[in-house]
């Protein structure tokens, strides 16, 4: 750059010290916010593929029968074309044990493997140490829990010896090979009759792109080894899909962020930099007056805009990894694989797009500043205004309102597209504002709708609980009190208003490949029902309520029958209720006890009279069915999830970012429009418009922006939301009830129209005190 | 003998170290009195002129006008004053462009809070003293040069000030304009307004006013008054 251009850059962005902070301010931002939502998203989108990759893990988790294949044939084929790796042999079985308090585990696939290095399927020790002799046991991650932590002991009654191993690591497999993890030698003492050692093979591929091509080398390894000995293999695709599910809900809301993020930037710099340009017309015909070239007028007024939205960008780069950092903290608590780092290549590509963007929104006003004739620049800087908005001042004036006031509300008709691009800066921010409130209250409603359990005071169970809360679906399996005589204590007790009996069950469904879980229950369960989408809920035996999800798989409908086998009782239920429940892949069915009555209530949910105290209650019923076995604790709500907390934080610091964004954007606006005004700020004064008249007349001038950008951006917001959010729910295949959809009160959509008054009055804040401060004299003399 | 305006010791500097822009210096103006400011680029009229009307302060001295001392005034405290005190009229007259004729003159009134109807009517009455009521609701960009200062001089007198304060009235306007405003200045002085003139036209200081002073490099160089007195 030449140096009178270097000398007229350096002045225009010293001179202009608002309009520079407000552009690498408002780069910064945007940048930031990108950089986390891109993060985010590159590490909620791919959290299996990040784990997969670095573990190595298996394309093919594969089983053989040890007595059909021997040990050489297995090498062999672990170097058949198209195999890039192997690992094993691993001797695996499965096992049901009991947890320390006596009740049965879930089944469990066990490996046998000496170390959790190796070829294929790298595992990460997240916690503790290997399993190194007998009685010692690694735990996969995803069963880690109160039940079973470091230290923990699990039982195998139907073993021989019914050893007990001790938890002494808790292992991630992205590729999900095995729930847990034992030496070699162990596994051969756990194996029984019924649960035999089979011999576990993990491959490796060079082409495992697709179901076909995962199918073809499956076929590859079945022809290479005795027919039959080959006893089942699980694609890595399965694994993937299930993985992926968790992260799927946050895409569509990050995306919706990411648009609103990169609009609000873009509608910034171009006003910015076209009111930098549409504020220095004389200046831009007197650099013209003294021998600068079109083109280096140009050059000069772009680099105007780029040296600050450099320093912004990378400002920006800076602080979004910074503030990435807890939220990919809290994915990867939430998904146990995310990467604690931004990616680097969402580093480098939202600076370059955001430098491009800048730049063309730079070029057009710096094009414009070059094709203006050197005496009309120099002769607009002079001569009065044109009429545009007199009308306005006309109509305004009146208003039976004070002066300041109707002069102030007339203002931004004088510059329209400055008016429009303030406007679209505070529909943006009321946007972000009304979709951020509507996701945090749906986020809101999911955990109380996932959470009905906690409506009920008490909890009072036939077999001991564990933890606090009540037990997880399928873990709390022994019964050792009576349901009877515990459901007597229940209806003995004088605090007792009203309560209702619960089970779980395992049963399948007709058209629902494997097992299915039911919830059970018996009494009246209307208080502790989950959240219709549709429908009614179970009124009598006979009738089924069920997930979305469900529908789907069984492509049935509301009014249809289902046959549902539980313990051989077949029964044939309609379909009266759709629900929402994500829980056991969304087929969990919700029926009456009384159609299975094999299944007899382990858990009785008790809503209070009023005036009981909720654990005064709980102790005296505890009192009478301790010694039978049960046990009745308080309720608490439960946790937010960590995917709500995820979502949560992140709507907050996003929205935080853009709105502070969109007041930035008014600032600069309502910057520009007062250096214009100042004369007529300094003649106001002279005729003796008072500081607060001042500050009046300038936060009038945005306010009724505010209203209409209110007005525009709520409804915005709201449509944006009802359209996020089914999306989102369809990602993780449920329709959503109302509860969750329909969160907006009216008063809560005035506030938030009362939000862009807010951002607008906020942003005009700062300029309206320099005005109101600039001595009259002052501004007299910049005629 | 009441005094519009009470100087003592004024002084105004603009840098700490060189010599003040003006005084110190002391002056007083009766009521009805027409005092012209004269004097070359630079020596301090303008300064003079802003500090009577409150809007800049003095570094030293005491400024009391219309009986209220003003240079230790708040910033509120002094556009009170300066809407219900002062009328001002400037060289290149300083009307808002967006405003009509109407608009312009009744701002001062509405800024005071005067009723709506009220600030019609005395606007009204002096468009017609002025003879410009047929531009009424034209914008001052269609005016000419003479037309718009009248309409600057109908603004600066809507709120019944006790002092009129005008800076280069004639600056901008051609000869014939020129003429025309100082005729109106004239009037208004008989009338009983107290006038206080910013000008290098020696014509017009001689023509509208009762009393001249000289400044050169911020000091008193001449009193008219003081010289009649010798």
């Amino acid at each position: 750059m030449s140096s009178p251009i270097s000398r007229v850059v350096r002045s225009g962005v010293g001179r202009r010290r608002v309009q520079t902070v407000v552009i690498a301010v408002a780069v910064m931002m945007a940048v930031a916010s990108a950089v986390v939502a891109w993060a985010l998203l590159v590490a909620v989108n791919a959290p299996f593929d990040h784990a997969f990759a670095r573990q190595h893990g298996a394309h093919l988790t594969v089983q053989f029968d040890p007595d059909q294949v021997g040990a050489e044939q297995l090498d062999a084929a672990g170097k058949l074309a198209g195999v890039t790796a192997s690992g094993g042999p691993y001797p695996t079985t499965t096992i049901r044990g009991l947890d320390q308090e006596g009740r049965r585990t879930p089944t469990l696939t066990l490996a046998g493997r000496s170390s959790p290095g190796g070829e294929v399927d790298r595992l990460d020790l997240q916690s503790g140490r290997w399993a190194e002799q007998p009685g010692e046991l690694v735990l996969a991650t995803s069963f880690a829990g109160p039940a079973f932590e470091l230290g923990s002991t699990l039982r195998v009654p139907d073993a021989a010896g019914s050893p007990t191993l001790t938890v002494v690591g808790l292992a991630l497999s992205a590729s999900r090979t095995a729930d847990a993890w034992v030496t070699p030698g162990q596994l051969t003492a756990l194996a029984s009759a019924d649960h035999p050692v089979t011999t576990q093979w993990l491959y490796r591929l060079d082409a495992a792109g697709t179901k076909e091509q995962l199918a073809a080398a499956r076929e590859r390894l079945a022809a290479a080894v005795p027919p039959g000995a080959l006893l089942g293999a699980q694609s890595y695709l399965d694994t993937k899909r299930a993985a992926d599910q968790g992260a799927a809900p946050t895409i569509p809301f990050l995306v919706a962020f990411g648009a609103l993020g990169l609009a609000m930037s873009v509608i910034i710099v171009g006003s910015v930099v076209s009111g930098a340009v549409g504020t220095s017309l004389r200046r831009i015909g007197i650099l013209k007056a003294v021998g600068f070239t079109p083109g280096e007028v140009v050059r000069a007024y772009l680099a105007q805009a780029l040296i600050p939205a450099a320093a912004g960008i990378v400002l920006g780069v800076l602080l979004g990894n910074l503030l990435a950092l807890p939220l990919l903290a809290d994915t990867e608590q939430a998904y146990g694989a995310a990467s604690l780092a931004v990616a680097w290549w969402v580093d480098l590509l939202v600076p370059a797009v955001a430098l491009l963007v800048v730049g063309i929104a730079a070029l057009v006003p710096a094009l414009r500043a070059g094709r203006l004739r050197t005496v009309e620049a120099i002769a607009v800087g002079r001569a009065p205004r044109t009429g545009r908005g007199q009308w306005a001042h006309r109509a305004f004036g009146r208003l039976p309102l004070p002066r300041a006031v109707t002069y102030g509300l007339a203002v931004p008709f004088a510059h329209p597209v400055r008016a429009v691009a303030m406007l679209l800066a505070v529909v943006f921010g009321t946007v972000t504002a009304t979709f951020a409130v509507g996701l945090t209250s749906s986020m809101g409603a999911i955990t109380k709708a996932q959470d009905r359990e906690s409506l009920a005071a008490v909890s009072v169970f036939s077999g001991a609980a564990h933890g606090p809360g009540t037990p997880a679906p399928g873990q709390l399996v022994s019964a050792a009190a009576d349901p009877a005589k515990v459901r007597a204590a229940v209806e003995a007790n004088a605090g007792t208003a009203s309560f209702y009996g619960r089970a779980f069950a395992e049963v399948t469904v007709a058209g629902i490949p494997g097992a299915a879980q039911a919830v059970l229950y018996q009494g009246d369960s209307a208080s502790g029902a989950p959240e219709l989408i549709s429908g009614q809920w179970l009124t009598g035996p006979g009738q089924v309520v069920v997930p979305t999800r469900f529908l789907e798989r069984t492509g049935s409908r509301i009014g249809d029958s289902v046959r549902v086998t539980q313990e051989g009782d077949t029964r044939t239920l309609r379909i009266v209720g759709e629900l929402f429940d994500t829980s056991n892949d969304g087929t969990r069915l919700h029926a009456d006890q009384a159609d299975f009555p094999k299944a007899g209530p382990v858990a009785f949910l008790v809503t209070l009279k009023p005036g009981v105290r909720a654990a005064d209650y709980a102790e005296q019923v505890a009192a009478v069915v301790r010694p039978l076995g049960g046990e009745a604790i308080a309720n608490q709500p439960s946790e937010r999830g960590n995917l709500v907390l995820v979502l949560q934080a992140m709507a907050t610091l996003l929205t935080l970012m853009l709105v502070s964004v969109a007041g930035l954007g008014v600032l600069n606006s309502v910057v520009l429009d007062t250096r214009e005004r100042v004369r007529d700020l300094g003649i106001c004064k002279s005729l003796g418009m008072s500081p607060s008249q001042t500050v009046v007349l300038v936060l009038t001038s945005v306010a009724g922006i505010g209203l209409f950008g209110g007005v525009l951006g709520v409804p915005a917001g709201f449509a944006l939301h009802s359209y996020v959010l089914p999306v989102m729910g369809h990602s993780v295949g449920t329709n959503l009830p109302s509860s969750v959809l329909e969160v907006y009160q009216a008063p809560q959509l005035a506030l938030l129209v009362a939000a862009g008054i807010a951002i607008a009055l906020l942003g005009a804040l700062l300029p309206a005190g320099w005005a109101a401060k600039t001595p009259a004299a002052t501004a007299l003399r910049a005629e | 003998m009441n005094h519009v305006i009470e100087l003592t010791g004024v002084a105004r500097s603009y840098d700490g170290a060189g010599p003040p822009a003006l005084g110190p210096l002391d002056l007083t103006v009766a009521e009805g009195e027409a005092l012209a400011v004269t004097g070359p680029s630079g020596s301090g009229k303008s300064t003079l002129l802003n500090l009577v009307a409150g809007l800049d302060r003095p570094t030293g001295g005491t400024v009391t006008v219309a009986g209220t001392r003003i240079d230790g005034l708040s910033e509120h405290a002094l556009a009170r004053f300066r809407r219900e005190r002062i009328g001002m009229v400037f060289q290149f007259f300083n009307l808002l462009d967006d405003l009509t004729v109407t608009d312009n003159i009744q701002l001062p009134a509405q800024l005071t809070g005067t009723a709506r109807r009220t600030a019609a009517t005395r606007a009204g009455e002096l468009m017609e003293l002025l003879g410009i009521e047929r531009h009424a609701r034209a914008y001052p960009g269609r005016l000419s040069g003479g037309e718009r200062q009248r309409v600057a001089v109908a603004r600066a007198l809507v709120n019944r000030p006790a002092l009129l304060l005008a800076d280069e009235p004639t600056g901008a306007l051609d000869s014939a304009s020129g003429q025309d405003v100082r005729e109106l200045l004239v009037d208004l002085h008989r009338s009983g307004q107290t006038v206080v003139l910013v000008t290098h036209d020696l014509a017009l200081a001689e023509a509208c006013a009762t009393r001249t002073i000289r400044l050169v490099d911020g000091q008193l160089a001449l009193d008219s008054r003081t010289e009649a007195l010798r």
